[in-house]
């Protein structure tokens, strides 16, 4: 049995899935990214993430993201700690009815939202039943990143809370009996350890993030553009396959350099994909 | 002697509801090696958890050097504390896991840099600084854990089980270790065990603790050699606990036959239980002993055989001797008067924690 499990061959039908869906993907990208509709070399497609309204949708992408991010970080950070000091049982239970949402389909979620906060939608219904100001966060900004932080946490809590659970309490009791309060503990302890968490917690917020166009097409309206809209739009209604495949390969120089950045602060490389 | 340096005063604990210590005092003077012993389960690593400051106690006190420290959190307390799993800082490296209760006081970086040196020398593992803790054995760890405690100069250290997860031979090592550190540093050590060798070994005075109470406190030969109930006498080293009658001072009945002992103040025609320890019988010609068995079991050991010997009566005596009597032969059973312990009979059934065969 052990001997059968060991044979390469057992790997085959994953070479062949990362062939046929990650590769063979990945180099049409690059192809229709460098080529024009002549299929001859070009670096227009790249290059055109120059042009003013595509820089725009880009910085405003990763502003998004990035805040979002920070957001889910603050939220998740202080929930982790709370569900680690529960007892196991309980701990697992709380992670259990957080992740409940994600059973629900996305888009159907994100739509929950919009009909929350339009203009005309339930909270409004809600606030001016009560004679309070109403709100007008949807189309905004402000509504693209509510729709962020609601959709990533999750992945922002799972890998912080299976980090810090990991911490020996006895390790937390030894800073404690060395001298350390509560805060110094975990500044010095506590936080270090839990860095492969965030880091893992970071990625897997930040990527999906930027590259989104269901969240920004809903809850942003058509006037807010971010970079994930625009290559949407050039492979649907521009039918312009090769300038959509050189802007995702922008994107994904700039998703390398996140990371990049990230795999810096993992020593131990356990939380980032590098 | 003055004050003790540590005081438990009529400590209870439960958890659960269950009564883990129930009215526990103790006191500790300093600069002594105390070592709190006894089965899992039996209150030891609550009694130093209270200490420590890890745990609070539902009822009593703790004193320290006269101050009432009960309500005070463990990081603004005296001790230090080695903890069974070493419980390093697995992010850190050597260096940075000693330095660290010395960096949270705010010391300058020599006096750090000294202390470092010092505590590695004192632990023999000069050099191990840049080290991570991954890369050390666990007795090297369980080293680094003393180092770390002992460089923040504590009055007093707790030990829970420190050399449980090491093997034998590295465990009495680090028990000669700890013993040379405590007389080095005048250090106060509260010790945790279950291993009642490790416990005779190092102690100045062992406490044996059972079911949330103190069964027995006193020097390690007071603890072996005169223990107060059935409980010590077959958790310290092995023995035969039988019941028998004490007829009057220095005479007492096993079995139907007739013991001198040097015991007196039990009473006329009192039930006792008496202690023997096996390599205190004498194996002798049959008309020779005071009773008579046959041998029903014989192992080697190294340094002596074991025996059992079976008498008519059906009690199995344990029998230490480098004197080897095969299985099946006739023996009789010798005991010099002052190898016989006396003891009371337990007063009630919580008390009698281990089984007597009348």
């Amino acid at each position: 049995m052990n001997r059968l499990l060991q044979k390469k061959y057992l790997a085959a039908p994953y070479a062949v899935w990362m062939t046929g869906f990650t590769i063979i993907p990945l180099l049409m990208i690059v192809y229709y990214g460098l080529t024009d509709k002549s299929g001859a070399f070009t670096l227009d497609n790249v290059l055109a993430i120059g042009t003013a309204e595509h820089v725009k949708a880009l910085v405003l992408a990763l502003g998004l993201s990035f805040i979002s991010t920070v957001l889910c970080l603050l939220i998740a950070y202080p929930l982790a700690m709370i569900l680690r000091n529960r007892n196991i049982g309980q701990g697992s239970f709380m992670v259990f009815v957080f992740i409940l949402p994600m059973w629900m389909n996305f888009l159907l979620r994100t739509l929950a939202w919009q009909t929350l906060l339009e203009k005309n939608g339930v909270i409004n219904g809600i606030l001016s039943f009560l004679h309070l100001p109403n709100i007008a966060i949807i189309n905004t900004p402000a509504a693209i990143i509510l729709g962020m932080v609601y959709n990533f946490l999750p992945f922002m809590v799972l890998p912080l809370y299976n980090v810090l659970a990991k911490i020996d309490n006895n390790v937390l009791y030894a800073a404690r009996d060395l001298g350390a309060d509560g805060l110094q503990t975990f500044i010095h302890v506590i936080f270090p350890l839990s860095i492969p968490g965030v880091i893992s917690g970071i990625t897997m917020v930040f990527i999906p993030a930027l590259t989104t166009f269901v969240i920004s097409n809903l809850l942003g309206g058509s006037k807010i553009l971010l970079i994930g809209n625009v290559i949407e739009q050039e492979f649907t209604k521009g039918s312009n396959w090769n300038l959509g495949s050189g802007l995702s390969l922008v994107l994904m120089i700039f998703i390398f350099i996140s990371m990049g950045l990230l795999a810096k602060y993992d020593k131990n490389g356990e939380g980032s994909t590098f | 002697m003055g004050q003790p340096l540590i005081d438990l005063r009529n400590i209870t604990k439960t958890f659960d509801g269950q009564i883990v210590l129930d009215d526990l005092s103790l006191a500790v003077k300093e600069n002594t090696f105390v070592t709190l012993l006894g089965p899992s389960g039996c209150g030891k690593t609550t009694t130093l958890r209270i200490i420590g400051g890890f745990e609070s106690p539902d009822k009593g006190q703790v004193i320290f050097d006269g101050q009432d420290i009960t309500k005070l959190p463990p990081n603004r307390r005296q001790l230090n504390t080695v903890f069974q799993k070493y419980a390093l800082f697995p992010h850190m490296n050597i260096a940075e896991n000693i330095a660290f209760g010395l960096k949270i006081k705010g010391k300058s970086k020599s006096y750090i840099d000294d202390k470092i040196k010092y505590a590695l020398k004192l632990v023999n593992l000069d050099g191990f600084e840049n080290r991570s803790v991954d890369s050390l054995s666990g007795g090297q760890q369980q080293r680094i854990a003393i180092a770390r405690a002992i460089v923040n100069e504590p009055r007093l250290l707790l030990l829970d089980e420190p050399l449980g997860a090491l093997d034998l031979k590295l465990r009495q090592d680090m028990q000669y270790e700890l013993i040379r550190l405590k007389n080095e540093l005048g250090i106060t050590f509260i010790y945790v065990t279950h291993d009642q060798e490790e416990a005779l070994t190092m102690s100045d005075t062992i406490v044996v603790m059972n079911q949330g109470y103190i069964q027995q406190m006193g020097t390690p030969e007071q603890i072996y050699n005169e223990p107060e109930n059935a409980f010590v006498a077959d958790f310290i080293g092995e023995s035969n606990i039988v019941g028998g009658l004490m007829l009057h001072d220095e005479l007492v009945e096993i079995f139907g036959a007739k013991f001198a002992c040097v015991d007196k103040g039990f009473g006329v025609r009192q039930p006792v239980d008496v202690v023997i320890r096996p390599e205190d019988i004498d194996l002798v010609e049959p008309e020779a002993g005071t009773l008579v068995g046959t041998v029903t079991h014989l192992i080697f050991k190294g340094v002596h055989y074991e025996m059992e010997v079976t008498t008519p009566d059906g009690f199995e005596w344990l029998v230490h001797s480098t004197d080897m009597f095969p299985v099946g032969k006739k023996v009789g059973i010798h005991v010099d008067p002052f190898d016989i312990q006396i003891m009371n009979k337990p007063a009630s059934e919580d008390e009698e924690a281990v089984g007597v065969n009348e």
